[in-house]
């Protein structure tokens, strides 16, 4: 295993985007950093700006609105970059599929690595996706 | 060559480099004790580092030398003053007159290489952050400079590093009178600026404008200026230290209570971090004008008086 992937394996820089979800994902996603489940053990943690960014965690249906924001942001996120979907809705539109202003989900605009399923997903299926994400990248 | 090995390997870069990385460490896990969480490992700062290495790099169009510069002109001048106070330190013969003006000189210069790197990134939350970085070092800088020289009245008026740090081998701690302590009270609040830490850390405010001039920073610019932020941390504790308690001495058991100095103050500046909210910009400015100007302008009249 090269020097990078080790280093990039051990510091994962989260951002976190909502595209029109209903905001219990994302609640969740900042439980994940909480004293109880403390993700900045392994380096994980939470930042503001897509250019520090690792990985890219989306929640929500993507609307029509969100939809031209959330590619330009993967566009202007530095390599390598990866997205997680979090969320029922973000994977498949869950509730929220049938409605008029969907445009996702997420894999419709952009590649996907994980998919988190859940209404909404506890922190430890977070932490899995994430842990899923890790053992996958080499 | 001996300045070569001096700049670049002790006490220059990576000796600094080293030591930054682990007080950034240190500030990380006490932050996470305080908030009853584990806390990252040891190597924390240094994974960030070869990761930020590793990323792609993104530079706005239209900014190309200066965006880059400014990281790189940030971590040379905090490394300068690593080597020139730790040279005095070790060797108090060397050094030139006026070498503190330099280092008060040097110290603002990672400052403004984050205001001139956040301006060329043209970025509306960038500039927002660069206006308020400008207000914070116009508020602090004034008190910093005027404590700063409370040790130099003490001393007989001489600007050269050696001759303070000697004369307080012979005469005691400048932080034993009253106007020392004054002073260093002040520059504790200074440096909490300077470190833009919380309750200072206006410029930076990551839940209202996402790091502020760093927003459009990636890759190795980002990690050249989270690098001589670190180094920062070990810096200005150090330089205080220099100024107001006598130094670090590295003769036998003097070492250990040079370094329960930097901890002592390193954990003070991360318990204030911690345990504070952060200020507003024209709050700050008041602190700092109203408040820690006067205190510093009567730590002056006391060293006058000789107290
Ligand atoms: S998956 Fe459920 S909790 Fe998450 S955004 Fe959709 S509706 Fe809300």
């Amino acid at each position: 295993m090269s020097v990078k992937l080790k280093a990039l394996k051990r510091s994962i820089w989260l951002f976190h985007f909502n595209s029109g979800s209903c905001n219990n994902c994302d609640i969740e996603i900042v439980d994940c950093l909480t004293p109880r489940y403390d993700l900045e053990r392994f380096g994980i943690k939470l930042v503001g700006s897509i250019r520090h960014a690792d990985v890219m965690m989306v929640t929500g249906f993507v609307s029509r609105q969100a939809a031209p924001r959330l590619k330009l942001l993967y566009e202007q996120a530095p390599k390598p970059i990866f997205v997680v979907a979090v969320g029922t809705c973000a994977c498949s539109g869950g509730i929220f599929a049938p409605s008029y202003n969907m445009a996702g989900p997420v894999d419709k605009i952009i590649p996907v690595d994980v998919y988190i399923p859940g209404c909404p997903p506890k922190p430890e299926a977070i932490i899995m996706g994430v842990v899923k994400l890790l053992s996958k990248l080499k | 060559m001996n300045w070569l090995f001096n700049f670049i390997v002790f006490p220059g870069f990576i000796f600094t480099a080293a030591i930054g990385m682990l007080a950034s460490w240190f500030d990380r896990k006490l932050t996470a004790r305080v908030q009853w969480r584990v806390g990252p490992p040891v190597l924390q700062p240094l994974y960030d580092f070869v990761k930020l290495l590793g990323k792609e790099t993104i530079i706005p169009k239209g900014s190309f030398g200066t965006f880059v510069l400014a990281p790189i002109s940030s971590l040379v001048s905090v490394t300068i003053v690593s080597t020139m106070i730790w040279n005095v330190m070790l060797w108090p013969e060397r050094g030139f007159v006026g070498d503190l003006i330099v280092t008060l000189y040097l110290l603002t210069i990672p400052s403004i290489a984050l205001i001139i790197g956040g301006a060329v990134s043209r970025n509306p939350l960038a500039s927002l952050g660069v206006s308020r970085e400008i207000k914070l070092l116009l508020s602090y800088e004034l008190p910093f400079i005027i404590a700063m020289f409370v040790p130099v009245i003490k001393a007989g008026g001489s600007i050269k590093l050696g001759d303070l740090l000697t004369y307080q081998w012979e005469n005691g701690l400048f932080i034993g009178s009253w106007s020392g302590a004054i002073a260093f009270a002040c520059v504790l609040a200074c440096i909490q600026a300077k470190l833009a830490y919380v309750p200072f850390d206006i410029p930076e405010a990551e839940t209202e404008i996402n790091n502020g001039p760093l927003i459009e920073y990636s890759g190795t610019p980002l990690a050249i200026f989270k690098l001589s932020r670190w180094m920062l941390l070990f810096v200005l504790p150090m330089f205080v230290i220099f100024m107001f308690m006598g130094g670090i001495s590295l003769h036998g058991w003097h070492i250990l209570w040079g370094i329960l100095k930097y901890i002592m103050i390193l954990g003070f500046v991360i318990l204030v971090k911690v345990t504070n909210p952060r200020v507003r910009i024209d709050q700050a400015l008041k602190f700092f004008w109203w408040g820690v100007t006067p205190l510093a302008i009567v730590a002056i009249i006391l060293a006058f008086v000789g107290v």
